[in-house]
């Protein structure tokens, strides 16, 4: 602890190096950040708006939205759906949203928690700088990071041709969705005592907010202001723009912030609110074998997700009684949800498929370990011993599978579980729980190209996240932006029979199979070839 | 316990080139370590000491050259050769989560097992809580984590690179004992320093390496011109005889204060002749490995 009995430190000096240190260290993966965020709001704009180009359109999308519980989880309370703008501001705000909220949050903890995590802090705080230097120089870059990416995505709504007012209004909303989420960061970093907690807490926290926005515009209650993401659609840019209701994410941040720096006056340096209790003096038996280490690496991570999985499985299999109300009532939401025969399997089928998706983006960060171990110096202890490089990758990779497939499975048994309870058939309980586990081949494939990565070009392996984000922008825009079969196919979920809707075709799972054990294969062979990095 | 079967150096690097894009690490390096010798392995800070470990453990593949350890090939052995030696890195990063106890065991049994007796041992010597987790260890606890999960295992050949950095005096000392007794033995021990003083107490013989050349490999006796001390003293008279001595080099006066080295096997005549003069103050420290750089081999080397 420095002594805070200079005058003139005011707690802040050297604030402003701190800021051209972070914005330098970041002068690559930021700008992707922004511009990817923004290149996804401006196509999907131009596709909604080239879609729904007539009255009759725009009358009909109003009218199907009115109805649709699963399109308000998601996409909030469809205000303006009459308009043009209104269209475009339903189809593109939460997704503009969450990715704002994601960007922010990486962007804090890799700066506080991260740092401190890899004594890079350490070193910078002993030279002249304020205490709070690093949590207000994060807090700048985010906030700044927060309005450009709101007056980019205004530009771009522009662009579209919406007038001017209404999408700066848009784009404060999503510039005031980034400040808040930003401050929620900062004091979840505060919590936790690791870099990989203080992420946890923190998507949680974005995941949890959007759920509770998405459940409270489905039932029509008062939950769906309890969220920034409801703030967000409620100011109504395209509508009778509501000014005010920029407010509530000044005053949330205000507090998120009173309560970071409560926190941080309550904790020492290095460590969490948390302290730290005393462990086992001998290791137990799962723990001596590598998988054992690899899993025990992951748990709180594998925990995380679980518990996310199984709760958003639940909320989805609850909704499938109301797709069936929804269905008797106006038939036509039947062709909106798949055109399957079975409204219900279709429903399912759509929500498994997504669901899967964001399934991967845990089996990537898992597959990554293998480069965080070899990073941070880990896999340099590992393999001085009698562990051979093959048996390193292998291990951590089998944790990666027994990961995923439990994630997956937990989705199928909390869906299938919860429709049994609501429905009192339990006719779909199997054929979900089958459904869940069937897609994990084309999960698994992206984490054999991320093992192919880190055998073969180990700088690049950062690039395994572009397939994943590929099959992102797919399965949540595809069916609006009309993808051709040969850019469809680029996405591994694409080739996989749309269970349970369609019948079950062991073909292309095992050919993406195959696929995972080439690229594993290729990606061990490059691993013993080369250097090893070194922490 | 098995030791050394195959016969000859326990370590064999010739023409050893290792290249980091413009940097040459290694730049034709040579190393032989006989079989039940402790080797000193000096150098100061970025002179490629880690990186002649790290080809050693097979985690760096040379450019050229050719090494042997234990009578296999580092890079393609790798697996099976570590299950006969046992790595103390320098730069100790344990997995945060984890407490000291539990990557002792891990990594012993990664290892292919640990002695007991001497993991209880060593826990009590280096007084080391092995039920604190890792994140919470000072650097010195840190070093002691690797240390005893290094030593705990009985086995034909410990590579030790920087063993000592972070550690206490009472400690480094209590690590001296252990490579003695791991010497007496019969294990191979090569241990890399930058601090002369730890090598010379340890050391059977001793290679120094200097911006990735071995420049010089001897006994200690081959390199006692290497070990002068350096003496500062001031005397009620003038320290005039002093520059006439045998083994004293470099006297300079100033203040009334001669400041002097002198060879180790002629300092005990320095010392009576400085003591007749009528002592005022005395200090006499040995030479730091960068001064004897400076001197040696007449360049500034980075710290």
């Amino acid at each position: 602890m420095r002594s805070s009995g200079e005058t003139t430190d005011t707690g802040l000096t050297g604030t402003r190096h701190l800021i051209r240190l972070i914005l330098r260290r970041d002068r690559i993966r930021l700008p992707i950040w922004i511009l990817g965020l923004t290149t996804v709001i401006w196509f999907s704009a131009s596709a909604v708006q080239s879609v729904y180009n007539t009255p009759a359109k725009i009358a009909a999308y109003g009218a199907t939205v009115a109805n649709s519980a699963v399109g308000k989880l998601f996409a909030g309370i469809p205000y303006d759906v009459d308009t043009i703008g209104g269209i475009t501001a339903y189809e593109v705000t939460a997704t503009a949203g969450i990715g704002a909220a994601m960007m922010v949050t990486f962007l804090v903890v890799r700066h506080t928690r991260g740092e401190e995590e890899a004594y890079t802090a350490e070193l910078l705080r002993s030279t002249v700088l304020g205490r709070h230097a690093a949590i207000v120089a994060t807090l700048t870059v985010a906030a700044g990071a927060s309005l450009v990416l709101g007056a980019l995505d205004a530009l771009a709504l522009a662009a579209t041709g919406l007038p001017w007012t209404d999408t700066a209004a848009h784009g404060l909303a999503l510039a005031g969705v980034g400040l808040s989420f930003t401050a929620v960061a900062v004091a979840a970093a505060q919590v936790t005592a690791s870099a990989r907690g203080a992420l946890g807490l923190s998507i949680a926290a974005v995941l949890g907010l959007f759920v509770l926005r998405g459940w409270g515009a489905a039932v029509d209650n008062w939950l769906v202001w309890t969220a920034p993401f409801g703030w967000q659609e409620g100011v109504r840019p395209f509508g009778e723009t509501r000014w005010w209701l920029l407010a509530p994410f000044v005053v949330f941040t205000a507090v998120m912030l009173a309560l970071a720096s409560w926190l941080a006056a309550n904790r020492d340096f290095g460590a969490g609110l948390l302290p730290p209790r005393a462990g086992r003096p001998r290791a137990t038996g799962t723990l001596m074998h590598p998988v054992g280490l690899a899993l025990r690496q992951q748990r709180g991570q594998l925990l995380g997700w679980a518990g996310g999985v199984v709760v958003l499985g639940a909320t989805f299999g609850a909704f499938a009684t109301e797709v069936i109300e929804l269905v008797e009532a106006n038939p036509e939401i039947g062709e909106v949800l798949g055109g399957a025969d079975d409204v219900v399997r279709g429903y399912f089928a759509y929500m498994i498929n997504f669901m899967a998706v964001v399934i991967t983006g845990y089996a990537i960060s898992s597959a990554l370990r293998l480069r965080h171990e070899e990073s941070a110096g880990h896999a340099e202890i590992t393999l001085a011993t009698g562990i051979s490089r093959t048996r390193w990758a292998l291990s951590w990779l089998c944790a990666t599978v027994i990961g995923t497939l439990t994630v997956l499975l937990l989705m199928g048994l909390s869906s299938g579980a919860v429709d049994v309870l609501v429905t009192g058939e339990p006719d779909l309980f199997w054929p979900l729980v089958w459904a869940s586990l069937a897609t994990a081949p084309a999960v698994l494939v992206l984490v054999g190209v991320t093992v192919l990565l880190h055998g073969v070009a180990p700088r690049m392996v950062l690039l395994a996240w572009a397939p994943f984000a590929f099959a992102l922008v797919y399965t949540y825009l595809g069916a609006l932006l009309d993808f051709p079969d040969w850019a469809a196919a680029l996405s591994p979920f694409w080739h996989l029979p749309q269970l349970p809707v369609e019948d079950f075709d062991a073909t292309p799972g095992l050919v993406l199979l195959l696929v995972t054990g080439l690229a594993v294969a290729l990606g061990i062979w490059g691993l013993r070839r080369r250097d090893l990095g070194t922490g | 316990m098995t030791r050394a079967t195959t016969s000859g150096p326990a370590i064999e690097m010739q023409q050893i080139v290792k290249t980091f894009g413009p940097v040459r690490a290694l730049d034709r390096f040579d190393l032989s370590v006989e079989a039940g010798e402790v080797h000193g392995f000096l150098g100061p800070n970025g002179a490629g000491k880690s990186t002649t470990m790290r080809i050693l453990l097979g985690l760096l593949r040379p450019d050229s050259g050719a090494a042997t350890l234990l009578g296999g090939d580092p890079w393609s052995q790798a697996a099976e050769l570590h299950r006969r030696l046992a790595y103390v890195p320098g730069e100790v990063n344990l997995w945060p989560n984890l407490t000291g106890g539990e990557v002792i065991d891990l990594l012993g049994r990664m290892r292919g097992g640990l002695d007991e007796a001497r993991r209880a041992d060593l826990l009590e010597r280096f007084e080391l809580d092995p039920s604190r987790k890792a994140r919470t260890y000072s650097k010195g606890n840190r070093q002691k984590v690797a240390l005893v999960a290094g030593l705990a295992s009985r086995v034909e050949l410990y590579l030790l690179d920087e063993p000592t950095s972070g550690l206490d005096p009472l400690m480094a000392a209590e690590f001296q004992r252990c490579v003695h007794e791991l010497k007496a033995e019969g294990a191979t021990i090569l241990l890399s320093s930058h601090i002369l003083a730890e090598v010379e107490a340890l050391a059977d013989r001793v290679s120094i390496i200097r911006a990735g050349v071995n420049v010089q490999t001897g006994t200690l006796a081959d390199l006692r011109h290497l070990t002068r001390t350096t003496v500062i003293a001031e005397t009620v008279e003038a320290a005039t005889a002093i520059p006439d001595l045998p083994g004293v080099h470099q006297p300079r006066f100033s203040d009334g204060r001669v400041t002097f080295e002198v060879d180790s096997d002629h300092l005990e005549l320095a010392m009576t002749r400085l003591a007749e003069l009528g002592l005022r103050s005395l200090q006499a420290h040995p030479p730091t490995l960068e001064e004897l750089f400076l001197r040696e081999y007449g360049e500034e080397v980075a710290t």
